[in-house]
């Protein structure tokens, strides 16, 4: 696996590439060189640059200074359709496919085989479409809708329309983020296929096992600068982290250790009719407790439910023993409930609203009282407040007045977190809390989890980050379609555990139940 | 998009050093503890970052554009007619405008939360064929009001429940009120007219309040607009609208209670109505059920033209009380001008396509500067969604 001597020039490289934005240096002397027959590996905090080199790359961006080369010739992307004419495809995190057009007719958008006559050849089309998934190794039918298919389907399409049109460089960023853990072998085992059929692949992830897994080099940017290029076989995960954050990492997953209190959070065979079904479980004072399952066993959904955004049938829920009604999320935040939920874009954060201000938005009353001057906000107040939540939490920000959607990932969640631990919370609910996050702002996010726990505060954590579960709960909870199947202690849940129970192959139910 | 956010929010490098701070207590709106933590002034970051040459063209906001247009018609229309600027024209020229400023308001709230009300020029209508029959009727002014009142309110409820209860969008139910409401209008008073009102009131809608050229309406309005502008700009309730208005699930997520405020918005907006349709029909001393008729796009022009974004979430009331004003300057000055009734109603349309398309265009020539270049992804995704 190390590095061959290369007699062929790279099929694509950056050379000593530098770039700019206004003041902001978005890149500055990059190098990296893609070769055929090559998974290669993108590492960077959020905001190392990886976008821009992937827009570099994609004839979005244009160098300010150094090259870009196609087969070692240097050239000039003056367009993305320059790019694509060059053999380059971008297959992106969340890929656009025309929803009512049927698979193959996305494939062939707009170079669909003609029959004689200069109708489209229908049939040809779906021959050709059948070809490149059996290519591919994925079953999937050329005639169906794009409607409907899961995200990692359409990025299937999107890679096998990159094929048809002789794409020699794949560049995948993100492509793993919303993926399962079969959906992400299955594209794995496709682009291995595509490596050794002698494409050139640019995988980007914030997942560190996964460069482990399916690359063979991985190049490091850091600010904008490039750090350097190395086999991966020659690092270890600590190695790249060290390499991407410029210091030693906080170890990933800080739990301290905590003698739980009292009951916080007590939820009582709660029912949803169709979506899950006679959820009973406490979480005490001080207690991280991770509800873990498949996507779509319906934990986001007690969550949602629990929080009050949408009712439940049957049930109840008690903080600190009080009961809540059904269906009112201002009584729910009223009795200390907080929710950081799974969307950040949609539901945790209103994205054209300033930073002050969405952190405000869970304390509008607040924000009112302290100014003393009857129902009038203070600006003051809202910027001061935010100015103290965006320095404990180490946002990165230009300005407070800047709108949230310029954030990084990372620092949206921070800013998210902020707006609910702003309303001192007695129960703090985190839906998927790192998710697309990069590793160092992961480890800040999972300190800061663990400290709240410490200051006496009761934690339900869902995450679908296995590693992340058994690192930072003290007990698990697993779902499987719509029911508790297991809780397991901390000094119990191992991967093998956890998983048994989210896929419904144990018979052992805890006394959840 | 997610990019430009990585470039833009570089580490202020300032920040590292005091980890320690970090998930302490929250604040709880307690100002003895923010010392403890260091609370440094936020402008302590802005140094170290470096914005470049994006953020100039954000400075023109379009209130403001609006409000300079409307100072150049203003002065240009002085010029251009002699009776345009004398005190009797503006007294006229701005009670002309009483019924369009109050509904302006409601309508600027409902706007900015994402919402809209077709229905007011119809409960204008119903309100005012309602005075005239239940006047005809024998009834006392004093009576009458507040009942005419209670009907507008019960208008917007209609509205506000089909929209926050069935969950419909606004555009639709109110299209149907619209129709529901005018035709209720006809039920009510058929095709007469009632006149003769008592001239105390009728006075009341159209004399200046004493030593200013300002209709009473006017003054109310006035009062009115200085109350919604508190309201939309520093209170809870407008940073509510302005969230729901911008992402709906998000502000429910933050707990603020999105339907009861659309409903209470609707309410209000057909009580405002009702309160104009009373004021429309002092001041021409008729009631009739066509009163208004087409009324509500010309309040809505008036909107939009301020600023206000059609889509939600943005907008000033300064923006909308421009535009008010500019609708109201440039019909005077047409109507001075002896300029048909058709070029006025062409001029108010072209206001509102430009009123519309121009922040449009501003914002795509931004993007397609600031990414150098068109790309074809995001054409696609746009066809796609």
């Amino acid at each position: 696996m190390s590095a061959p001597a290369r007699s062929a020039p790279p099929t694509l490289a950056l050379v000593n590439v530098s770039k700019s934005f206004g003041a902001v240096r978005a890149l500055q002397g990059v190098t990296i060189e893609l070769h055929a027959g090559e998974v290669h590996a993108l590492a960077g905090e959020n905001g190392a640059g990886k976008s821009t080199v992937v827009k570099t790359f994609a004839g979005v961006h244009r160098p300010d200074t150094g090259e870009v080369r196609v087969e070692g010739r240097p050239v000039t992307f003056h367009g993305p359709a320059d790019a694509q004419a060059a053999g380059v495809a971008v297959i992106y995190q969340e890929p656009t496919l025309f929803p009512d057009l049927s698979v193959a007719e996305n494939i062939f958008m707009g170079r669909q085989p003609r029959t004689a006559l200069g109708r489209i050849d229908r049939r040809a089309m779906h021959a050709r479409t059948a070809e490149l998934f059996e290519r591919l190794g994925v079953a999937l039918d050329p005639q169906q809708p794009a409607r409907g298919l899961s995200i990692a389907d359409q990025q299937v399409v999107e890679i096998a329309k990159a094929i048809s049109r002789k794409a020699r460089v794949l560049i995948m960023d993100e492509p793993t983020a919303a993926l399962t853990g079969q959906e992400v072998a299955r594209l794995f085992a496709v682009t291995r296929t595509l490596r050794d059929q002698g494409c050139a692949v640019l995988f980007i992830s914030h997942r560190l096992e996964e460069i482990f897994e399916i690359c063979q080099r991985v190049t490091t940017l850091r600010d904008g600068t490039y750090i350097g290029t190395e086999d991966v076989a020659d690092l270890t995960p600590d190695d790249l982290v060290q390499r991407m954050v410029g210091r030693e990492v906080e170890a990933l997953y800080p739990k301290q250790d905590v003698t739980p209190g009292e009951v916080a959070l007590k939820v009582s065979r709660l029912t949803r009719e169709g979506v899950f079904t006679d959820v009973s479980f406490e979480v005490r004072r001080g207690e991280i407790v991770a509800l873990a399952g498949l996507v779509g066993a319906g934990r986001s959904e007690v969550a949602r439910a629990i929080f009050g955004v949408d009712r439940w049938d049957a049930g109840a829920v008690e903080v600190n023993g009080t009961a809540l009604p059904p269906g009112s999320p201002t009584a729910a935040m009223a009795a200390g409930i907080a929710l950081v939920p799974e969307d950040r874009r949609q539901q945790g954060l209103v994205m054209d609203m300033s930073i002050e201000r969405n952190m405000g938005l869970t304390q509008l009353r607040s924000l009112r009282r302290a100014t003393g001057r009857g129902p009038l906000i203070s600006r003051r107040v809202e910027r001061d407040r935010a100015a103290d939540w965006a320095l404990r939490l180490q946002l990165k920000y230009a300005r407070l007045s800047d709108v949230v959607g310029v954030l990084s990932g990372g620092n949206q969640q921070k800013v998210v977190l902020a707006k609910w631990l702003a309303t001192d919370p007695a129960v703090l609910i985190v839906d998927e809390p790192t998710r697309g996050i990069d590793v160092g702002t992961k480890a800040e996010v999972h300190r800061l989890l663990s400290e709240l726990a410490a200051q006496n505060l009761a934690i339900l954590m869902i995450s679908s980050d296995l590693p992340e579960v058994l690192g930072m709960a003290d007990r698990v909870l697993v779902m499987h379609e719509g029911r508790l199947t297991a809780e397991i202690p901390r000094a119990e849940a191992t991967e093998e555990s956890v998983m048994a129970a989210a896929t419904g192959r144990t018979g052992a139910v805890g006394e959840a139940a | 998009m997610a990019d430009r956010g990585a470039v833009g929010g570089r580490p202020p490098t300032g920040n590292r050093a005091d980890r320690g701070a970090v998930g302490g207590r929250p604040p709880t709106g307690n100002t003895a503890d923010r010392g403890a933590v260091g609370g440094r002034p936020p402008t302590g970051n802005t140094a170290g970052s470096k914005q470049g040459g994006f953020e100039v063209g954000r400075l023109v906001r379009w209130d403001v554009v609006v409000a300079a247009l409307l100072i150049v018609v203003f002065f240009g229309g002085v010029g251009l007619s002699p009776d345009f600027g004398n005190t009797d024209n503006i007294s006229f020229a701005l009670g002309d405008l009483s019924e369009i400023a109050l509904i302006a308001l409601p309508m600027t709230l409902l706007v900015v939360c994402g919402q809209v009300d077709l229905s007011v020029a119809s409960v204008l209508g119903l309100s005012s064929a309602l005075v005239g029959k239940l006047w005809d009727g024998g009834m006392a002014i004093e009576t009458i009001i507040p009942l005419v009142l209670v009907v507008g309110l019960v208008c917007g409820l209609v509205n506000g429940v089909l929209v926050t209860r069935l969950g419909l969008p606004s555009l639709a139910v109110t299209i149907g009120t619209m129709t529901l409401y005018r035709g209720l209008a006809y039920v009510v008073l058929g095709t007469e007219a009632v006149s003769q009102f008592p001239q105390q009131y009728t006075d009341l809608a159209v004399n200046n309040v004493p030593g200013t050229p300002i209709p009473y309406p006017i003054a109310l309005f006035a009062v009115l607009a200085l109350t919604t502008a508190v309201v939309l700009h520093a209170t809870g309730v407008g940073r509510s609208l302005f969230a729901i208005g911008a992402q709906e699930e998000a502000a429910y997520f933050a707990g603020i209670r999105v339907k009861r405020l659309k409903l209470i918005l609707f309410v209000l907006s057909g009580l405002v109505a009702s309160f104009a349709g009373i004021v429309y029909t002092l001041r021409y001393g008729s009631a009739r059920a066509d009163n208004g008729l087409g009324l509500e796009l010309t309040v809505i022009a008036a909107v939009l033209l301020g600023g206000v974004d059609f889509d939600g979430g943005k907008g000033t009331l300064g923006g909308v009380l421009a535009g008010v004003l500019l609708i109201g300057v440039m019909r005077n000055l047409l109507m001075l001008n002896d300029v048909a009734n058709e070029i006025q109603s062409i001029v108010t349309g072209l206001l509102l396509v430009v009123s519309v398309l121009t922040p449009r265009v501003i914002a795509i020539v931004r993007e397609v500067r600031s990414r150098g270049g068109g790309s074809g992804a995001p054409a696609a995704a746009k066809a796609a969604s």
